[in-house]
């Protein structure tokens, strides 16, 4: 009630906006400070990206591109994004089961701990896995000898160190979608006779498809532009185990500075596509929970 | 049939005796088994290895390695440049998510849509453009080495750096709230004859404390670990800009593993602490959100 009074114009008392709004230069002057901000801190960066890149011409861009050690580099990083991205995502559709479907001790433990890796240094979640497999100075260094196997400066060493990293996105977007539908959905289902698995596919994943796809392609952004972590476990060797951002930062380091922005500017347009899909999902999320 | 009257009352009583509650929905144990496997697998036993290989070295060795002179420099640095980034997130976000939540202009969509850049856009490609952009032949940085500031291989250039990569965790846990505020608080405060200054630091600004300081934590917390966008614009040089982060890095190339994880030790305490100082900032945020409305 009190919202439809206050709400009420009267004529006597004009401009009423302007009491829960600011002066029109407040107004103008905040706005100008955000786009400015933004344009020096955002734009401008997504921009010189491109400059950069095209700076010698399409040739040199093409040429680059075409490299032998970035073709490589490319190809491993979708190779560990290929790998690393579907395990997270049948964590993330377990997790979210058993945390939002069903009530147990410890939960809100268990919520945390899916937050970890977001708030564990990069350089960190790379040590850890040079402390386990490392053959000269790893927990598990004589076994990894023995059996003649390299988990280091090696493929497994580059997919553990991402899936560790990008562990919680898949989770975390489909944990408060989940939370909010509720399982008023399973129920009816399960009374009306279906199993669990023909529930779970056939009623709560067409209800969260758009929250799991952005979960997906946040997942995927991260898992191919992953750095820190990468960089320590994977020994950096041309051609072998040189990542897309590793292989970024050789280049860049032989003051090869256009082939660098030509491959970064493949993973800039990944981040711009993935941004342009975030927004689609959110504008179907937001008419789904309108209609 | 006796055997079923029989046990009819005992069932009755069985029920609240029995710990495990029922479950309707299936799939508990698979999806609980799962979930608890992986995240000890992936993450519980390799964290767990930093805490056991430090308290294997003996506190004398632990302490000489995370209090030498070159490691203390490096934490000066990453917390105090960290902390100098938040807080210029904290204020600039505020303006962009009350920009973005309450005025309407034109390319709003866009600009939202950008503020995300620095969760989608990898570290080390950000790390070059941002050295490509404010160095001294850069499009910015011509004008800041004209002014005699040393935007790159400084101590600014790890500023920016973690300013860039920081910068949505303000706004995006300010603009939720912002939108559910209930306009007939200001109007209310208005008609009581409030300016609009006043109206927004006694009434707007206390509802949007909590979450503020949630975003400034969020953002400090992810830049006391970041690497990948500050080595390239820093110059590394040791006791200026070298990061700790870098610190572990370089230990390890050089296979100091004790110093290495020493030191990842001591980042990921600060971590843990972190994460911990932002769930309760966060429920604080959830009880203030409660008691407005």
């Amino acid at each position: 009630m009190a919202g439809v009074i206050s709400r009420k114009r009267y004529d006597n008392v004009p401009r009423t906006d302007s009491a829960i709004s600011e002066p029109l230069w407040v107004r103008w002057l905040l706005t100008s400070i955000a786009i400015g901000f933004l344009t020096l801190f955002l734009l401008i960066p997504l921009v010189v990206v491109f400059h950069e890149a095209f700076k010698k011409g399409w040739e040199v861009y093409l040429a680059s591109l075409q490299d032998a050690d970035a073709v490589s580099a490319i190809q491993l990083t979708l190779t560990v994004a290929a790998i690393s991205v579907p395990l997270n995502i049948i964590f993330g559709l377990a997790a979210a089961w058993a945390i939002t479907k069903h009530s147990f001790k410890g939960k809100s433990f268990l919520v945390t701990l899916l937050d970890l890796p977001f708030a564990v240094s990069p350089v960190i979640a790379g040590l850890v896995f040079v402390l386990l497999f490392s053959t000269t100075h790893g927990w598990f260094a004589p076994f990894l000898r023995e059996h003649d196997l390299q988990v280091i400066f090696a493929l497994p060493g580059i997919v553990l160190a991402t899936i560790l990293i990008t562990l919680p996105f898949v989770a975390r977007e489909l944990i408060p979608i989940m939370e909010a539908q509720g399982k008023d959905e399973e129920y009816a289902a399960l009374t009306l006779g279906a199993g669990g698995w023909r529930t779970f596919l056939s009623v709560t994943l067409p209800n969260v498809k758009w929250g799991l796809f952005y979960g997906i392609i946040l997942c995927n952004a991260r898992a191919m532009g992953e750095f820190g972590a990468v960089s320590v476990v994977s020994g950096n060797i041309k051609g072998k185990t040189s990542t897309m951002p590793l292989y970024i930062e050789t280049l860049y380091m032989e003051y090869n500075g256009s082939a660098a922005f030509a491959l970064a500017s493949l993973l800039t347009l990944l981040a711009v596509f993935t941004l342009i899909l975030k927004n689609f999902i959110e504008w179907r999320l937001s008419k789904n929970a309108h209609s | 049939m006796t055997t079923h009257t029989s046990s009819a009352p005992e069932f009755i009583h069985a029920k609240p005796r029995k710990r495990r509650p029922h479950r309707v929905i299936p799939g508990f144990g698979l999806s609980m088994g799962i979930t608890v496997t992986y995240l000890t697998l992936i993450v519980l036993i390799p964290l767990s290895a930093v805490f056991i290989r430090s308290s294997g070295m003996g506190w004398e060795a632990f302490w000489a390695a995370i209090s030498s002179r070159q490691v203390v420099a490096s934490y000066k640095v990453t917390f105090g440049i960290a902390f100098l980034a938040a807080l210029t997130n904290a204020v600039f976000g505020l303006v962009v998510a009350w920009v973005l939540s309450r005025y309407r202009f034109p390319g709003k969509k866009i600009i939202d849509a950008l503020v995300d850049l620095p969760f989608a856009l990898p570290t080390a490609v950000a790390g070059i453009a941002l050295t490509a952009l404010y160095s001294r032949t850069g499009w910015i940085g011509k004008y800041f080495y004209a002014a005699g500031i040393e935007t790159t291989y400084s101590q600014v250039g790890i500023f920016i750096a973690l300013t860039f990569i920081g910068f949505p965790f303000v706004v995006r846990t300010l603009q939720p709230v912002i939108e559910s505020l209930d306009a007939d608080v200001e109007e209310a405060a208005a008609s009581l004859g409030a300016n609009r200054f006043q109206t927004f630091f006694q009434i707007i600004f206390p509802a949007l404390l909590p979450a503020l300081v949630t975003g400034f934590a969020l953002a400090f917390a992810r830049a006391i670990g970041e690497y990948g966008s500050v080595i390239f614009i820093s110059g590394n040089r040791p006791l200026v800009t070298e990061i700790t982060p870098l610190i572990i890095v370089k230990s390890l190339e050089s296979y100091r593993f004790p110093q290495a994880t020493a030191v990842a030790c001591v980042m990921l305490v600060a971590s843990f602490i972190l994460l911990l100082i932002i769930n309760l900032l966060q429920r604080w945020s959830e009880s203030v959100g409660k008691a407005r409305t």
